[in-house]
């Protein structure tokens, strides 16, 4: 910290003008990003702009965004969960082979599930509070972990002919011509709920000083192991409900499941601004950062591109992303 | 009353007895003493300064104090009561508060958040008990009369404390401890890295925070400083205190000369401090 000549006691410092360009751009840029996709993809095809292929793109989004609002606690707080779509391929495997395998009532097939990925959460957290690993290792052990125990478990062979109670989520119902689905709906409530802890209550304001100053957080008075066993459990509890999501999504239990959806939910989370150091961003932006794949995957299909343009593109906004953030950053120390 | 007006004890000349006073304080790290024997006394509403070359023991007395560390022999007593601290919140607890060197502060939350960081203040009724909700707006306009009152100008409580000066954050710190503190603020370098004017500021902050009945203890590198703003200088030397001086009566170089051993401590020392135990 160098001796800025910034105002002091007589010149109070206005936060609209101290506020960066980079700060500007990574909290409006994702927002901008997304109106930009919907307009370009309209112009480019009439079928665009439509009920249901807004409809589409907010369900096709729902498991990544259900994964991302787990990431997004864990990435605020400094750390990153790389486990997270091969826990959700856990839970998926789990629920279906607990109902269809081993004739569990699927009500508590879906409670079993969501202890046992809550379970893998407060495993991260346990090893990264009590050991003071590093997360990035933790959850990479992780994710060979939770993709071995899937298979071992799931016999190699995907589970069909699921009960109705596991795939209700995957139904829709109409808004005056448009289908809405329930998993759209659990999604944005999800992402409601997320929104509310972490700026509404203290427990949320810890999250955010665990991750901007970790030792100042303990000195602070908050029990910092306490507040980060917290977010790795809750985001394990996501994990599945994001593997529910998925069962109602693709009908069948899929040990091959959650391989893309692991790095999409850590791209939905940068490109919505929150910076991988922690401390800095919001749950909405991750939201956006969501649709933002989705939209460009949609918008790509109808226009007859090749979808492989798609993760082009993605990369180069997961890049421009960081770029933006890291600016941001080094004006504001 | 309001969450941070807290029972401060006027500023007394009259009271002799320390508010905070430690005896034969040793800490051994490996078989190198960082304390070897020492003593401590702070007065009430006053600005005691302690000063020590590297390796005197300076910051271990001082975490000693403020709770971070627990010694190996010696006593500590607040107002005469004996007290025990294993960690820094032991020592928030009975009203010691610290202003850490590297700023204890969450740099993409808001003054107010970070003001009440730890201790947030939640809504009345069903919206704070059952929803968590915090009271936003008593956090802001508590923070914003805390603030006027240290004279601190920071015309926002919502603005990002990235967005401050280091001298605007060092008074979002100070205020902080200030605000909750009943008996005294330990301060460790808090004009390190700081410019002239924003030293200056910070200083002042020293005086508010002790015109408001509150000991501070400064610890601090800066002669100049010291000799500015302190009632009384705490000199430190390899793991014991050699000297008390009012800044008045002595010279920075006469500090400097029995902070190196150049200038015997022992016969400066003021005896009525010295024996208060």
């Amino acid at each position: 910290m160098t001796s800025t000549a910034a105002p002091v006691t007589d010149q109070p410092t206005d936060p609209a003008r101290t506020m960066s360009m980079g700060r500007v751009v990574s909290a409006t840029g994702p927002l901008l990003a997304l109106l930009l996709a919907i307009v370009y993809f309209s112009l480019r095809s009439d079928r665009f702009l439509t009920g249901n292929t807004m409809s589409l793109i907010v369900q096709q989004t729902a498991v990544v965004g259900v994964l991302a609002i787990g990431q997004t606690i864990v990435i605020l707080t400094g750390g990153i969960d790389l486990s997270c779509g091969l826990v959700m391929a856990f839970g998926n495997i789990m629920v279906t082979r607990l109902a269809v395998v081993s004739g569990v009532n699927p009500y508590l097939a879906i409670a079993i599930m969501l202890v046992f990925t809550m379970l893998f959460g407060l495993t991260n957290g346990m090893l990264v509070t009590a050991l003071r690993l590093p997360p990035f290792i933790v959850t990479l052990g992780m994710y060979s972990i939770a993709f071995a125990l899937t298979r071992i478990y799931g016999h190699q062979e995907s589970v069909p002919n699921l009960p109705s109670e596991e795939t209700w989520l995957g139904k829709s119902f109409k808004v005056g011509g448009t289908a809405v689905s329930y998993g759209s709906i659990l999604m944005l409530g999800l992402f409601v709920i997320a929104w509310f802890v972490l700026r509404q209550t203290a427990a949320g304001r810890h999250v955010y000083a665990i991750g901007g100053n970790p030792e100042g957080a303990r000195l602070s008075g908050i029990r910092t192991r306490r507040v980060l066993l917290c977010v790795y459990g809750t985001a394990g509890l996501l994990y599945g409900i994001a593997a529910l999501l998925l069962v109602a999504r693709t009908q069948v239990g899929d040990v091959n499941a959650g391989l893309t959806d692991n790095i999409e939910s850590i791209t939905a989370v940068v490109i919505g601004g929150t910076s991988l150091f922690g401390g800095r961003g919001t749950v909405i932006g991750t939201l956006i950062g969501a649709l933002i794949v989705s939209t460009i995957r949609a918008g790509l299909t109808l226009t007859g591109v090749e979808p492989t343009y798609q993760v082009l593109i993605t990369g180069i906004l997961v890049i421009s992303a960081v770029g933006v953030d890291q600016v941001a950053r080094a004006r504001s120390i | 009353m309001t969450a941070m007006e807290q029972d401060v004890q006027p500023p007394s000349g009259a009271d002799d007895t320390p508010l905070l006073k430690a005896r034969g304080l040793v800490k051994r790290y490996g078989h190198l003493s960082a304390l070897d024997g020492a003593d401590f006394d702070l007065i009430r509403g006053e600005i005691l300064a302690v000063i020590g070359d590297n390796g005197a023991g300076k910051s271990t007395l001082i975490k000693i104090l403020s709770g971070a560390i627990t010694p190996d022999e010696g006593t500590v007593e607040l107002d005469g009561r004996p007290v025990r601290f294993t960690s820094p919140l032991d020592a928030r607890r009975v009203g010691i508060e610290t202003v850490y060197q590297d700023l204890a502060i969450a740099p993409a939350l808001a003054v107010a958040d970070n003001l009440f960081l730890g201790r947030e203040l939640r809504r009345p009724g069903v919206l704070g008990s059952v929803f968590r909700m915090l009271d936003k707006k008593r956090m802001i306009e508590e923070s914003r009369a805390h603030m006027a009152e240290l004279k601190i100008g920071i015309r926002s409580m919502k603005q990002l404390v990235e967005t401050l000066s280091g001298g605007q954050r060092q008074g979002v710190a100070v205020a902080r401890s200030a605000a909750f503190a009943h008996h005294l603020v330990i301060m460790d370098e808090p004009t390190a890295a700081l410019g002239v004017k924003e030293t200056g500021m910070v200083l002042d902050l020293i005086r508010q925070v002790r015109d408001r009945g509150l000991s501070v203890i400064l610890i601090s590198h800066n002669m100049p400083n010291v000799f500015e703003v302190a009632d009384r200088v705490h000199i430190q030397r390899l793991g014991r205190r050699v000297a008390v001086i009012k800044p008045h009566e002595f010279t920075m170089s006469d500090a400097v000369a029995i902070m190196t051993g150049a200038m015997a401590g022992e016969r400066v020392t003021d005896e009525k401090i010295g024996d208060a135990g």
